[in-house]
């Protein structure tokens, strides 16, 4: 009741001023804009489809069908952004015989816009992964991994901002921690940084600097631990930041029957998803916009 | 509950001021999120190939099943790492080719015998299927590009070994020990080393890989011998086995034995 009363107010306030010479009907009624991300993880150098005769995922997966599936998406919305969350090497011969070139090219050919590192993307160590580099049209983004005394500095960055139909997304990479997983001799002088208080200093920037309208955290440190919990995760790492609209994960290889709403430090809704391995399927977010000014902004409405 | 009818006139006043200040300033007010749809979409045949990416892949794969599909070797059965408790006839098999590899190859290298072969079970990927075993086999089993390295360590350091296998309780593949565990198998009886008795003043040679000597698994006894490299992938010496191998034998000698 109370609430109605000062909704009431509001409106014959607005009518008020309408009156009074500011014309709000002068803006465009309603901007609704439209942004697909889809994303793939631990893709793994699966390039072709599973064997009829596979025990577990039979005629699955397969790179040319997964093609012809985002071209469709395209077609159907251009505002596209195509993220893949790390692991892309290591699998199948494809990787032991051309270490990641077949990999990379088909993901050009994809147009893929951005992926992250996983631990395997370390595989053929750190001067192999950037040795692959130029097959690649489409760049790396890490924020925890510090790459200063390494090959990759300034060629890994910490986030990249995207600008689809006037929106300005911005996409932050995080890494999982290499010590006890990765051979120090691959990973050389990289340093793993804590996720939380990176993921704050991104979410700072991309979001006052960079004035970014979405806020992606591209991540390979693993959706959940159940044996570890204290273990830093992709569900802990949503609870325990702000303003990050969406985690796409990897490394855990989980399969999820929809994506994760965790509620974030401010309470707000954020969502968290994976699509398991080997390229089996592929993950599809679509994020309605509003810019209209006349209806009361009432939180955002998620389906999943 | 807060009494806002109390304050409706002081109300009014502010929602008009604040009202005349979005109103100003709409015309930089950022997009928001209004509604958010996820899904995830399988990818399966009913998904149309791309000829373009069909053709792109072709030479590629081709080139990889010229080699891959070579039959190198016949399994009379099948051999799985998750059939058994504290070893696998798959892990044993393992075991034992790579000590009589290390072996061959330190005693020409180093001219000392290597004793002992200790890999992890996490290490084996694949199984063997019965039938033709071929190229494909090897690099299902070892994708991983890992080297044969062979570490000194002292009797000492085999003890921490065996209760390390203890405490893990997993058919690590071994070889060219056994080790008796007393009933509970929560600790040893006896440990004897190519026949012999454990000897704690005696340097053993053992065969390894470089993931485990690095720490891999915890294996952390391995980090006090020194490594020697033989420069020879995990991978190569399934494929040389199988090359030199018409039929694969099938290993059920225990290792581990509890009372």
């Amino acid at each position: 009741m109370k609430r109605r009363d000062f909704i009431q107010k509001t409106v014959a306030s607005s009518a008020l001023l309408t009156v009074g010479g500011l014309s709000l009907s002068s803006f465009k009624p309603l901007d609704k804009k439209h942004i697909t991300i889809l994303h793939t993880n631990d893709v793994h150098s699966h390039i072709d489809p599973f064997p009829l005769t596979d025990a577990k995922n039979p005629n699955m997966g397969g790179v040319s069908r997964r093609a012809s599936l985002i071209e469709s998406i395209r077609k159907e919305n251009p505002n596209v952004l195509l993220l893949d969350a790390g692991d892309i090497f290591q699998g199948t011969p494809y990787f032991n015989y051309y270490g990641g070139e077949l990999e990379f090219k088909l993901m050009s050919m994809m147009k893929y816009d951005l992926a992250t590192m996983g631990n395997h993307d370390f595989d053929n160590g750190i001067d192999g992964f950037y040795s692959q580099l130029h097959n690649a049209k489409f760049d790396f983004v890490s924020a925890n991994y510090d790459f200063k005394n390494t090959i990759l500095e300034g060629v890994v960055k910490p986030y990249k901002v995207f600008v689809k139909d006037g929106i300005k997304i911005g996409v932050f990479g995080l890494g999982v921690e290499l010590d006890g997983l990765v051979d120090k001799k691959n990973y050389k002088e990289t340093v793993y940084n804590d996720p939380v208080s990176v993921s704050q200093e991104m979410t700072r920037i991309l979001k006052t600097q960079e004035r970014c309208d979405l806020i992606i955290c591209l991540s390979h440190i693993g959706y959940a631990y159940k044996n570890d919990p204290d273990k830093i995760s992709d569900l802990k790492l949503a609870a325990a930041t702000r303003d990050i609209d969406l985690i796409i994960g990897g490394h855990t290889h989980t399969f999820l029957d929809k994506p994760t709403i965790v509620k974030n430090l401010d309470g707000i809704d954020t969502l968290v998803n994976q699509v398991g391995c080997y390229g089996i399927n592929l993950g599809r977010i679509d994020f309605y916009f509003d810019t209209d000014k006349n209806k009361i902004h009432s939180g955002r409405t998620i389906v999943v | 509950m807060l009494k806002l009818k109390n304050y409706n006139a002081a109300l009014a006043q502010f929602v008009s001021i604040l009202t005349l200040f979005l109103a100003i300033s709409c015309s930089t007010q950022k997009p928001y999120v209004s509604k958010i749809e996820g899904k995830q979409i399988g990818i399966t045949n009913t998904n149309p190939q791309t000829p373009a990416i069909e053709e792109f892949i072709k030479p590629y794969r081709e080139n990889i099943d010229k080699d891959m599909n070579q039959i190198l070797a016949y399994a009379p059965e099948t051999m799985d790492k998750s059939k058994g408790e504290w070893q696998t006839t798959i892990g044993s098999l393992q075991a034992d080719i790579t000590l009589a590899t290390a072996n061959k190859l330190f005693l020409k290298r180093e001219n000392k015998s290597v004793d002992i072969c200790l890999l992890n079970h996490g290490g084996i990927r694949s199984m063997i299927s019965k039938g033709n075993v071929t190229t494909r086999t090897a690099f299902e089993l070892m994708p991983f590009e890992n080297e044969l390295v062979v570490v000194a360590l002292k009797g000492q350091q085999i003890l921490e070994m065996v209760n390390y296998l203890i405490s893990e309780k997993k058919p690590h593949p071994l070889a060219g020990m056994e080790i008796v565990l007393n009933k509970d198998a929560a600790s040893y009886k006896s440990i004897t080393i190519q026949g012999k008795p454990l000897d704690l003043n005696k340097t053993y040679y053992v065969a390894t890989n470089d993931y485990l000597y690095n720490g891999g698994d915890s294996m952390n006894f391995f980090k006090k011998g020194t490594m020697t490299s033989l420069d020879y992938k995990l991978r190569n010496v399934w494929i040389d086995y199988f090359k030199e191998t018409d039929t694969i034998p099938v290993p059920r000698n225990k290792r581990i034995i509890v009372e």
